[in-house]
């Protein structure tokens, strides 16, 4: 006889999904900085960078958006190491190489919203930092950037909810996150619907805290003329 | 002797030689020539398309001249310099036809940024100056206000200030009052008019042409990328004048009605 699912989630499940969790956010949080991070050098730089760069970050984006996710973290994780440059290669263990390919994914996208957001604001903007005597660098890191954030923060936020979800992928490089963990307690015990209801329950209860969160940041980031679209 | 120093040719604060702009293969500005002197006022008049708004913007080079030369205070600007650029812009202060507050900041944050970030002064200086700025056009308690929460000519003003606040050596107003609302027209333009007695240096394009006329040490009417007539209003516009100028704004006094107290030609005529 199988223990009830309270006893079963209390004693073996929730313990498990726990340490996953931990593992999950040890990759999330890095990913999604990393992202942004990636995605507001590219945007600007596909926006106002010199024609060469321009074309190396679209070149950037057309690769990582164009190819599967499990493709890229295959490559990063199985492939890597057998690149050798002058005798030397580099070996990522997994989590590494978790991170580093929804870093440069999310990148990928993030760069889109934010090129988006540079492109609606209005070029009077730029000319009157111009004017008053800003470089073009000055311009657009206080004047243009802060206002095209603003407008890219909901894109860039959805973007971060997704990382959230796709952060399961690492399971398949040997990541014991959330997703791993479950799996391994699926096959250990056999509840597979009780496993896999809860873990999408985790997700569920992870995406919403994220959401949460991203309409905090958007709401201290507001102000007038720049306000969250209320539904 | 004093009479001598009075009349020897002071070099122009600003001053364009043979500007030629050519944008989709029509020549915008078409050799001109300009120069003003420290504290004069001139007005640029002339039909849309004439090139006003083009040459403003050559002269600090947000729209760089296919050739030509600028020179402030007498020393060429070397537009392809950044250094000789940004010094340049910062002593030619620029009003724009639609305002160009930065929109994410606030009032007194737009007439701060510039004090910060190109000045260098410190957060707290910057912040009295834009302060007092602010006050000089009458918004001292719309500080804290956003672009999207000030009137239209709210924001021209603050515009203004965030200009004044460079200590500029000359000002350019590309049509100031164009994008404005008829019943908010009168406080920008009273604020234009105090800087003209305070003797700032200012080159207008303008269709306001009976205010100008009040203001202006000089009218420029140029049609086609061309200057046609220079002098002052009273010269171009005067009874009996048969200026293309004189021509040109009893047109538009026709059309905006500014000729409403009935005398003949209008308030154009002075």
């Amino acid at each position: 006889m199988s223990t009830p699912y309270l006893e079963f989630l209390r004693a073996e499940l929730a313990p498990g999904l726990m340490e996953g969790l931990w593992v999950s956010l040890v990759v999330i949080a890095p990913s999604a900085l990393l992202g942004a991070l990636i995605g507001v050098t590219a945007g600007v730089l596909r926006v106002y960078g010199p024609k060469p760069v321009r074309k190396l970050t679209e070149i950037y984006v057309s690769l990582f958006r164009g190819t599967p996710l499990v493709v890229q973290v295959f490559f990063w994780y199985f492939a890597l190491p057998y690149i050798k440059i002058g005798g030397w290669s580099l070996v990522l263990d997994p989590i590494e190489a978790a991170i580093l390919s929804f870093g440069l994914c999310s990148g990928a996208y993030q760069s889109e919203y934010i090129r988006g957001g540079l492109n609606s604001i209005k070029r009077g903007q730029i000319r009157a930092a111009l004017a008053l005597g800003m470089t073009t660098r000055q311009a657009v890191l206080n004047i243009v950037l802060p206002q095209a954030f603003r407008r890219a923060l909901p894109g860039c936020g959805n973007e971060v909810i997704y990382l959230i979800k796709y952060s399961s992928l690492a399971s398949i490089i040997t990541v014991n996150e959330l997703t791993g963990t479950a799996t391994t307690i699926a096959k250990n015990t056999w509840r597979n619907i009780e496993v896999f209801c809860t873990l999408g329950v985790y997700y569920l209860v992870l995406v919403t805290l994220a959401g949460w969160l991203l309409r905090l940041l958007e709401d201290a980031m507001s102000v007038p003329g720049f306000e969250r679209p209320r539904a | 002797m004093s009479d001598l120093r009075e009349n020897a040719p002071a070099v122009p604060i600003l001053e364009a030689r043979n500007l030629i702009k050519i944008l989709g293969g029509n020549r915008v500005l078409d050799s001109v020539n300009m120069e003003i002197g420290r504290g004069r006022v001139k007005v640029l008049i002339g039909p849309s398309g004439a090139g006003k708004s083009t040459l403003l913007q050559c002269l600090n080079f947000l729209m760089p001249p296919d050739s030509g030369h600028i020179l402030l205070e007498g020393r060429e600007v070397n537009g392809k310099n950044r250094k000789e650029l940004c010094a340049l812009r910062q002593q030619v202060g620029m009003i724009f036809q639609d305002f160009n507050l930065f929109d994410h900041l606030s009032a007194l944050e737009n007439v701060r940024v510039a004090l910060m970030k190109v000045k260098g002064m410190s957060k707290l200086d910057a912040t009295e100056r834009a302060i007092a700025e602010l006050g000089r056009v009458g918004l001292k308690d719309k500080a804290a206000l956003y672009p999207a929460n000030l009137s239209g000519g709210q924001k021209q003003r603050v515009a203004i200030a965030r200009a004044l606040a460079m200590d500029p050596k000359v000002m350019l107003l590309d049509e100031p009052t164009s994008a404005l609302d008829p019943e908010l027209i009168g406080e920008v333009l009273a604020v234009i008019r105090d800087l003209a007695q305070g003797g700032m240096t200012m080159i207008m394009a303008t269709h306001q042409i009976s205010f100008s006329a009040s203001l202006a040490d000089e009218f420029m009417f140029m049609e086609k990328g061309r200057v046609v007539e220079q002098g002052s209003p009273a010269e171009l516009l005067g009874r009996g004048s048969a200026s293309r100028t004189q021509a040109f704004c009893a047109k538009i006094s026709e059309l905006t009605g500014e000729a409403g107290d009935g005398k003949s030609g209008g308030e154009c005529r002075l």
